[in-house]
């Protein structure tokens, strides 16, 4: 579904990425781990086309398409989402108008009917009875004073919303204590399917006890260095990060 | 060998900022239709020739020439505190009356010039009732003169007057004669001094005590020939316990050369009224380049005589080259209330200087101010208010709030609140904010599936959502799309 051949990206004039590989199919859940400045948040909005991510060499195809010639826009609606780690607020604009503008964006993109009013909040209370949000939250402006667990359950919110194919999470554990980790875990769970695939990223081990990934990878330096099966993530969890690097003492 | 130029980002930016601002203006053509003018220029005999035409009484005649000699003496002396800059207007190179050839005075929209319905069809007023917007009556200005008014008979029916300034004038002298210049002195600035002297056409509205006006007024003006000033006159008068709620929108033909548009509206609540004053005003804003566009300078107050009276002005500018106005209220009346609710957005190379004053007077008034300032492109946008707590004004309260949000590198905006208070029990508060709307923000919305120009009308109308929700409902949705419109392309 994804494959990202030999990946180089600066941003501010500095190389991040330097050769990243990466393949993952559908069906699949990735997890890449590495410490901080490895490119993780660089990878993430490389692949969701933010301006300033220069990429400098290699490719990403999408279901074979060049995903690199696409704007923002056009990514999301061809199927791709990327769940921020820092959620943006935008001030007067209620989160339930945000949701259906994009989600009316992305179906128009598509070809598929535009949802009225009536149609949306139906749908919408669905999805966030499963996240137990409130009706109330909705109302209020996109992300402002939401705390850290509020902001990361209307990411799976929209991301259950917009429906993609392709999902990167950007350390969606981070800020969250244990109840809230559990919820927005099971909402992932809730949208891992034989057609579509996902990249986790993530510092932790804790986020992987709830969704088990089927690949974990690290990322050292711009290129990823070793990957392995979900017992990599706990060798990590247990060595640490210069334990696991390659040539690194057993 | 040529160079490739390499940008960067900012530059790249700018130029994408630059090269997005030529929005076409939707109601920028010319009616060609005959019109009648007075000989270019302004002196005594244009006065009396305005008067003339109109068939004025001589008590009118006398204010305007009053009004007149008061301007000759200001010596071409405008107003020079505001934040605006633009060439020295040239008074005697325009015309001061231009009407279309008709039958004066049509009877009914079937004698109105079918041109003249083509225009206001175009510009989605349609004048036949039956086409009309529901629950809404349109008094329809071009240029000099009031050329139709809808459902004048229905609401002449409830003891409501809407109809143009001329023929109140010439129908209910003694209410005109009463109120005109009662709020606005024609010696009161320059600008109104001016429309006082040449004022052509405007609205006038009398709502009996104790009747609720069961449909928007409204009141459309188009000016459309050309070195052509629109000077408007319109009066509004709500007896006690009445309320009523009036629009106005204004369009103008794309010129290259400036026209000046120097309106009065005076609004008077006598006890327990209300009156919901709304304007959506979109005259042509000059090109991208800055070239042409109307000057629009106007004096707008309302007076809060009676007991509990309210008097709420909204406004949403979007247009003119130049916008110098103040929609104000004096509270007069104990417990009367004034309200400020503004948009004013600026792109390419407009100027805007607007803002409000609230003039406490009577016990326990209170006053509500919110302005929301975008500027984009080269423009800038001041917002300029007053709030004035008098001696007597016991228990007055104040609120204004004043945001600002920048939309690229070149704009500007700026806050000048004045608060005056000579009341020890009185209670103002000012709050301010600026902001840009930042990259993260976009992205965030285009990550979702937002193109760029939808995600800025989102957080745009996200960030004016207070004032737009004061506006009547009919409108609400216009006002929201304009906003949109005048920003597209605003950013790269």
């Amino acid at each position: 579904m994804l494959e990202i051949r030999n990946l180089h990206a600066k941003v501010d004039g500095r190389e991040i990425l330097q050769g990243l590989d990466l393949v993952i199919n559908a069906g699949e859940m990735h997890a890449i781990m590495g410490p901080n400045g490895s490119g993780k948040s660089t990878l993430s909005y490389v692949l969701a086309g933010r301006d300033g991510y220069e990429v400098t060499a290699g490719s990403v195809l999408f279901e074979g398409h060049d995903l690199l010639a696409l704007k923002p826009e056009e990514r999301a609606r061809a199927g791709i989402f990327l769940a921020f780690q820092y959620p943006v607020e935008v001030p007067g604009v209620p989160s339930a108008t945000f949701l259906k503008t994009a989600v009316n964006a992305v179906r128009k993109a598509r070809g598929e009917k535009e949802y009225d009013a009536f149609e949306f909040l139906k749908l919408m209370k669905a999805k966030r009875d499963a996240l137990g949000m409130s009706e109330d939250m909705l109302k209020r402006p996109l992300n402002v004073g939401f705390s850290g667990g509020e902001k990361k359950r209307n990411e799976v919110l929209q991301m259950a919303l917009l429906e993609p194919r392709f999902m990167v999470l950007d350390e969606t554990d981070s800020g969250l204590d244990v109840d809230a980790l559990r919820v927005v875990a099971a909402g992932i769970n809730a949208l891992r399917r034989a057609d579509r695939a996902m990249l986790v990223i993530t510092h932790y081990q804790r986020l992987l006890d709830h969704v088990r990934p089927d690949v974990v990878h690290i990322l050292s330096k711009g290129r990823i260095v070793r990957s392995g099966g979900p017992e990599l993530a706990l060798e990590l969890e247990a060595k640490g990060f210069a334990g696991v690097m390659p040539g690194a003492a057993a | 060998m040529a160079e490739t130029p390499v940008l960067t980002r900012a530059e790249e930016n700018a130029a994408q900022i630059d090269a997005l601002v030529n929005e076409k203006y939707r109601y920028g053509f010319v009616t060609d239709i005959d019109s009648d003018f007075a000989p270019k220029g302004l002196n005594e005999d244009i006065v009396r020739f305005i008067s003339a035409k109109k068939n004025e009484p001589e008590w009118l005649l006398e204010w305007r020439l009053k009004a007149f000699r008061f301007w000759l003496s200001l010596g071409e002396d405008e107003p020079g505190w505001a934040n605006l800059r633009y060439p020295k207007i040239d008074y005697q190179d325009a015309y001061y009356y231009a009407a279309p050839k008709q039958a004066a005075g049509p009877k009914s929209l079937d004698e109105v010039d079918p041109e003249l319905l083509k225009t206001y069809e175009k510009l989605g007023i349609p004048l036949a009732e039956r086409a009309a917007l529901a629950g809404v009556a349109v008094d329809a200005v071009f240029d000099s003169v009031s050329v139709a008014t809808t459902f004048k008979d229905k609401l002449a029916a409830m003891g409501i007057i809407f109809c143009s300034i001329s023929e109140a004038v010439r129908e209910h002298p003694e209410l005109v004669r009463r109120y005109l210049g009662s709020v606005v002195p024609y010696g009161d600035n320059f600008f109104a001094t001016l429309n006082s002297a040449v004022f052509t056409d405007g609205s006038f509205v009398y709502v009996p005590k104790g009747t609720r006006c069961p449909m928007e007024l409204s009141t459309y003006f188009r000016i459309n020939a050309a070195k052509t000033g629109q000077f408007e006159r319109t009066l509004i008068i709500a007896d006690e316990g009445s309320y009523v709620s009036y629009l106005e929108g204004c369009t103008a033909p794309m010129r290259d050369e400036n026209q000046l548009h120097a309106a009065v509206v005076e609004l008077v609540a006598l006890d327990d009224a209300e009156i919901k004053y709304s304007t959506v005003q979109n005259w042509y804003p000059g090109d991208a380049d800055g070239k042409g566009g109307i000057y629009n300078f106007v004096t707008k107050r309302g007076a809060c005589r009676g007991r509990n009276s309210k008097i709420s002005w909204t406004q949403v500018e979007t247009g003119s080259a130049i916008t110098w106005k103040y929609p104000s209220c004096i509270l007069q009346g104990d417990n009367s209330v004034g309200e400020f609710y503004s948009i004013a957005v600026t792109n390419n190379f407009q100027q805007a200087d607007t803002g409000t004053k609230m003039i406490h007077i009577g016990k326990n008034t209170s006053s509500r101010i919110i302005s929301k300032g975008i500027s984009a492109g080269r423009s800038s946008a001041t917002y300029r208010g007053l709030v004035r707590i008098q001696a007597g004004a016991e228990g007055a309260r104040n609120h204004t709030q004043c945001d600002s949000l920048l939309i690229g590198a070149k704009c500007a905006a700026h806050t000048v609140p004045y608060i005056e208070s000579r009341n020890p029990s009185a209670r103002v508060e000012h709050e301010a904010t600026t902001s840009k709307i930042s990259e993260d923000q976009l992205f965030y919305c285009r990550s979702r599936g937002i193109a760029q120009e939808d995600a800025v009308a989102l957080i745009v109308n996200g960030f004016c959502r207070e004032v737009l929700q004061a506006l009547p409902m009919e409108f609400a949705v216009e006002a929201q799309k304009l906003v949109g419109v005048s920003l597209e392309g605003s950013v790269g």
